[in-house]
């Protein structure tokens, strides 16, 4: 295995950084200044909903509680989806650094990495980091001298299910329970990991904290958009000469970011994983941001030989794997939508039908409990829509265009 | 299961609950544990961690079922899982499955024989700009092609 970055155009977070000076700035920082930076930074979250991530860590640490926790959302199951592989390998100071950030601003004195099964490989390296961290007091009592400032992190293992990337169904697999999602409110600031006040962040939202730690709210905001500050790194794969991890700014269009990944004869892109949407060439010239193509980064491209069909069919089979089955509307939502693609296939539908189940895929956006069955017909609408001549050819979406 | 089997087993599940600890939030890591060691949670083993953390049986069954990588029923010594997700799909991994099945004789669900290899499709394993890609157990192999796929198969013991 080898990591395929392009870390030199990186501005922002591949910026320059010494393991370990976010941790000794802090003794000269509040809480209060941490956030207000955080704020003015206007970070969001970089898991995928982006909710803004000083509102969260304010709201958990305003909780009273005696025991928080922090944890470092390393689930990364969406399809498509790699970067928080590279970060915690390549920039394990970034995501540890920024949870001992969290850790001080919030109040929590332990944190978990949820890191998913398939990850196992990095288990020793990881670990061996956390070790070095203790034996140079950037964890465990009074960190780096701040008197009652101790934390510590336990890396905890996944064991092969993508909805357990869903943070309250995260929180009852750290329990020990089957990883369903829970009924929100109450909301894990208030009462998360053993009924106590949670913060769950991504890995890449961690690594973002630090930079802004280091240089400012106001630097950090500077780049990308107003509603979209900083920059994101893009997991990219597919039919491309240069897959591989991207920092870019927030805003940057999807036709520029296929120039750079040099794609050729590009017919699709799939923004934001099996649960993202599917756009064509007509949509190109948008940007990649919360405010257009919002993503947690996975970005799959499809050059003109590719059956959309295929690559849809392909989704729908992930989520009727993947859904915990816990709701009626994603557990046979899904089956239904599958079922429809299958008809699509072999030419047996009528466009009532087909109509129908779009509707279907409405009602699940609405009434799945959780963000996967919320998410999951965006792929199915999007690509009937946007491939329709492709699809609705007569030979089952064959032979493409 | 022999006695001494049985005995050796529960003497491990102790030894896993004095080191996470006697409470629930404890039972994934020590099912993983169990997991990694056995290549599956036997029906003995998954009373005794009711009974050693206190909670039902169907509990522990529950949640063993709930995750992919968690097994009831005896698998291979050997657990290999090839992504099957659309970027890999379109790397070429129709061809490494077709020659994988040819090579081991068995085909995707099955176990060898000689117990030694167990063949699983798992979703996205997050190396889709090197794809296609596979587990073998807990280590990761990229840019497979049918002939590199069989090699890595044949070196596992
Ligand atoms: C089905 C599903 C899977 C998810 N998987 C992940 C994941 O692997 N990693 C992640 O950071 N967030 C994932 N999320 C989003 C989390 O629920 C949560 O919003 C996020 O961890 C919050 O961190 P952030 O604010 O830093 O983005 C997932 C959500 C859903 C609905
Ligand atoms: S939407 Fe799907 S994954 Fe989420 S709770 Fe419902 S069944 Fe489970
Ligand atoms: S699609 Fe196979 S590793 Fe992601």
């Amino acid at each position: 295995m080898k990591n395929k970055t392009n870390q030199s155009n990186g501005k922002v977070l591949f910026s320059q950084y010494n393991r370990g000076d976010a941790i000794k700035k802090l003794s000269g920082l509040s809480r209060e200044d941490v956030l207000y930076e955080l704020k003015v930074s206007k970070l969001k979250g970089r898991g995928g909903a982006g909710f803004p991530t000083s509102t969260k860590w304010m709201l958990t640490a305003a909780a009273v509680s005696q025991e928080k926790y922090l944890i470092c959302n390393a689930d990364e199951g969406e399809p498509g989806t790699f970067k928080d592989r590279v970060l915690l390998l390549e920039h394990s100071e970034l995501v540890f650094d920024g949870m001992v950030v969290g850790a001080y601003t919030i109040g929590a004195k332990k944190g978990f990495v949820y890191l998913r099964g398939e990850y196992e490989y990095m288990l020793s390296s990881l670990e061996d980091f956390l070790e070095t961290m203790r034996n140079d007091n950037l964890l465990g009592e009074s960190i780096c001298g701040i008197k009652g400032f101790d934390f510590d992190i336990e890396i905890r293992l996944g064991s092969g299910a993508y909805v357990c990337g869903e943070e309250t169904a995260l929180i009852e697999s750290l329990e020990g329970h089957r990883g369903e999602a829970r009924n929100r409110p109450p909301f894990p600031v208030s009462k998360g990991y053993k009924g106590k006040p949670t913060t769950v962040n991504n890995v890449e939202t961690f690594a973002s904290v630090v930079h802004i730690v280091m240089k400012g709210g106001e630097w950090f905001q500077k780049h990308g958009t107003d509603k979209s500050t900083g920059s994101k790194l893009f997991s990219v794969s597919g039919d491309c000469e240069r897959p591989g991890v991207y920092e870019l700014p927030w805003g940057t269009k999807i036709s520029e970011l296929l120039e750079i990944i040099g794609a050729k004869n590009t017919k699709a892109v799939q923004v934001g994983g099996a649960s993202g949407i599917c756009v064509n060439k007509s949509q190109f010239e948008r940007t990649l941001a919360y405010e257009d193509c919002s993503t947690g980064g996975s970005i799959m491209v499809f050059n003109e030989t590719r059956n959309m069909l295929h690559v849809l069919k392909n989704f729908m089979e992930f989520f009727v794997e993947e859904s915990c089955g816990q709701c009626t509307p994603c557990r046979i939502g899904n089956t239904k939508l599958l079922e429809g693609v299958e008809m699509l296939e072999s030419d047996e539908y009528t466009f009532a039908y087909i109509n129908k189940l779009k509707e279907l895929g409405k009602t699940m956006q609405i009434a799945s409990k959780c963000g996967l069955g919320q998410s999951s017909p965006n792929s199915f609408l999007s690509i009937l829509e946007n491939f329709k001549d492709e699809i609705f050819n007569g030979r089952g979406g064959k032979y493409g265009k | 299961m022999l006695v001494v089997e049985k005995n050796s087993l529960t003497d491990e599940i102790e030894v896993l609950v004095e080191k996470y600890g006697k409470e629930r939030s404890s039972l994934l890591p020590i099912l993983q544990e169990i997991q990694r060691n056995h290549k599956y949670i036997s029906d003995f083993a998954q009373q005794e961690i009711a009974r050693l953390l206190d909670i039902h049986p169907v509990e522990v069954y529950s949640v063993i079922t709930f995750y992919s990588f968690l097994n009831a029923k005896p698998k291979g010594r050997n657990i290999v899982r090839l992504c099957r997700t659309i970027t890999c799909d379109l790397l070429g991994k129709e061809n490494v499955v077709a020659a994988i099945e040819r090579e081991l004789g068995i085909k995707f669900g099955e176990t060898t024989k000689d117990n030694r290899i167990t063949l699983e499709y798992a979703n996205c394993l997050g190396m889709c700009d090197q794809g296609p890609a596979l587990l073998v157990n807990d280590k990761v192999y990229t840019e497979l092609t049918p002939e590199k796929a069989v090699q890595i198969l044949n070196s596992v013991r």
